[in-house]
């Protein structure tokens, strides 16, 4: 059963088009994203199909893949929550949003993912938003000013099957949702 | 300074419509591009470099110096590349620009573009920027629809054509040979200069790369002309800068002020003074790679050269405001641990060398460091400043040569009383042998 559908070959083959001709290999970042918002995390057959859209062996994909970590190449849960612990977010208290995120996610340290598959907790490097410090991001949606009391609600939210309103913008749906919109393709699955 | 001017990249911030392009052009917005598209790709390029215009990315570099490298005889074509991959830890201005107001910066694409007769711009879009680069992807879309971007720009002979291009969560992709080989397709790893990207570049096609902000500013030179902008600031870094501040103040956020502008204007004016009426203690003028400096500098003027003077860089005019509550060994030790995990691993001074920094900084923290720990520290920052292939690990380097200088006596704090004298924790006596992760840790 091939990861991408017929209808999303070809938006695969929209994404290599965006490139001039001949360097398609440049289309790799999105086409990985695109068979990451399919299954939830790139698997061995998302970055074989990868490879094969672009003549390329999957190690080489797979090289790609393993340099960027918003690319997931473990399973990983319904929502993604980053939390910023660098250190204008750290002077304004994200240690301890962190460990309330663990916690409020079900998730052990050491572990990435809780037990019931909602959620993966993800240790974030600056996020560019210090102005609203301590941020943390849901699914690529920035979340402004989080203290711990509001970190919880967040997690309720989602165990609720609600999307928290983002300080800016629309939220993705989910993980998968944000993964297709960094493919430049939104689709409805 | 010697004109009234304070604001050119964030002039029209005060107006919520010029997010669209409508309400953009409303207000001026892309009269410079319209202006560009009149004179010779040469002459805009002159006019910039008369500007005085410095990239804004950290480097400083001459903004029309750097287009003019590129060669037009290759037979090859031009690109021209926007990096919009803002990561430097406190820096949060390139965010702030595209979200409030898209179309002027990518009118300084346009401009960028048509000056080095490219006819192809990729925007180099940080992963984690996901509402940026919708707001952007949206932008680009409306241009297309109004004639601004594609087969007849602005209803000239001149094609361009603009590519949104996301990366996927990695700081050394703004490092500007990472960023080519990331998008084209392969992992972010610096490559060698020579070639320079103006020469080789992209698809090793002449390629110009810019940062967001400095793109910002080119659309009111062209407008206004180049003596306008350079009589803006100091002469030797002409114009303003949006600084990003955070951490230990009351007001955190971007500030558009001339260059030159020193720390206390910016701190007590804009940001409303350190947090609850705290003592300053530390800060970086450029985000976490520059050197951090303390209360004694708060008259430094912020502009390129006085800050080199004062031993540190403008970088990207990121400040982070630490106060007399905060330990600078956690500090140093939290932004040495972002190196060691962004390493993009080719150079063994960088890899290793910011991991075992981290580790012996933990331990300190941690209330097990050792008297010897402070030259060993010396050594292993001397080990890798200047050593590695790009400049990532000469940032590592910044907060813990810096904060050795200033702070030496926190450190030995730590060490005498066996904990943090800030947070406490720490065993707070001898304890034999290396500690294990989990003790040193806990």
């Amino acid at each position: 059963m091939p990861v991408l559908s017929p209808e999303l070959r070809e938006e695969a083959e929209r994404i290599k088009a965006r490139y001039p001709a001949g360097r398609e290999r440049s289309a790799v970042l999105p086409l990985l994203y695109l068979v990451q918002s399919v299954q939830g995390w790139v698997t061995r057959e998302g970055l074989q199909e990868v490879g094969e859209l672009l003549a390329l062996t999957t190690a080489e994909v797979e090289a790609v893949a393993s340099f960027y970590t918003m690319l997931r190449l473990r399973p990983t849960g319904t929502h993604l929550v980053s939390v910023c612990t660098n250190l204008s977010c750290a002077l304004r208290g994200a240690n301890e949003v962190f460990e309330t995120a663990h916690e409020a996610c079900d998730v052990a340290h050491g572990d990435e993912r809780s037990p019931d598959g909602l959620f993966t907790v993800h240790e974030e490097e600056c996020l560019g938003a210090c102005d609203a410090a301590p941020v943390v991001q849901v699914d690529f949606a920035n979340h402004d000013l989080v203290s711990p009391d509001r970190m919880r609600e967040l997690a309720e939210e989602l165990r609720a099957g609600r999307v928290p309103e983002p300080s800016r913008g629309a939220a993705p749906r989910d993980f998968r949702h944000a993964s297709s919109i960094l493919a430049g393709v939104e689709w409805a699955g | 300074m010697t004109t009234g001017v304070t604001k050119v990249v964030t002039a029209t911030w005060d107006d919520p419509d010029v997010l669209g392009l409508d309400g953009y052009m409303s207000r001026g917005g892309y009269k410079g591009l319209r202006a560009a598209l009149g004179m010779t790709p040469a002459e805009v390029i002159d006019v910039v470099k008369a500007s005085g215009l410095r990239g804004r990315g950290g480097a400083g570099f001459p903004t029309g110096v750097k287009w003019s490298f590129v060669p037009q005889t290759t037979g090859k074509p031009t690109y021209v590349v926007a990096n919009f991959d803002e990561s430097e830890p406190g820096t949060f201005n390139n965010r702030e620009i595209v979200e409030r107001e898209p179309h002027r910066f990518l009118e300084g694409v346009a401009i960028a573009a048509y000056a080095v007769q490219s006819h192809t711009a990729f925007v180099y879009c940080r992963g984690e920027f996901l509402w940026p680069g919708q707001i952007l992807d949206a932008a680009i879309r409306e241009a297309y629809a109004k004639g601004v971007f594609g087969g007849s720009v602005l209803g000239s002979r001149y094609e361009l054509d603009v590519v949104l291009h996301r990366g996927a969560g990695a700081y050394i992709c703004g490092e500007e040979t990472a960023l080519l080989s990331s998008l084209e397709g392969y992992r972010g790893q610096p490559r060698l200069r020579p070639p320079f990207p103006a020469v080789e570049g992209l698809y090793a096609c002449p390629t110009v790369i810019n940062n967001v902000e400095t793109l910002a500013n080119v659309p009111s030179i062209m407008t206004n002309g180049a003596e306008w902008f350079a009589k803006i600031g100091p002469e030797k870094s002409p114009g303003t800068k949006l600084f990003s501040v955070s951490g230990k103040v009351e007001r955190a956020g971007n500030y558009e002020v001339p260059m030159g502008t020193p720390l206390r204007t910016l701190l007590d004016e804009h940001a409303g003074g350190v947090l609850a009426g705290s003592r300053l203690k530390a800060w970086t003028p450029g985000g976490s790679s520059t050197p951090m400096l303390t209360d004694e500098h708060v008259d430094v003027a912020l502009d390129f050269e006085s800050v080199a003077a004062a031993g540190s860089l403008l970088g990207t005019g990121a400040i982070i405001v630490m106060d007399e509550s905060d330990c600078i060994v956690e500090a140093t030790r939290r932004l040495v641990q972002f190196y060691a995990h962004e390493s993009c691993g080719k150079c063994t001074p960088c890899r290793e060398g910011t991991w075992w920094v981290s580790r012996v900084l933990a331990r300190i923290e941690h209330g097990y460091g050792r008297p010897e720990d402070l030259p060993l520290l010396d050594e292993l920052g001397r080990n890798i400043l200047f050593k590695a292939f790009c400049a990532l690990a000469d940032g590592a380097v910044s907060p813990i040569q810096s904060s050795l200088r200033y702070f030496r006596d926190e450190y030995e704090a730590h060490i005498a009383e066996r904990r943090c004298p800030f947070s406490g924790k720490g065993p707070g006596r001898v304890v034999e042998g290396e500690p294990s992760l989990s003790e040193a840790l806990t």
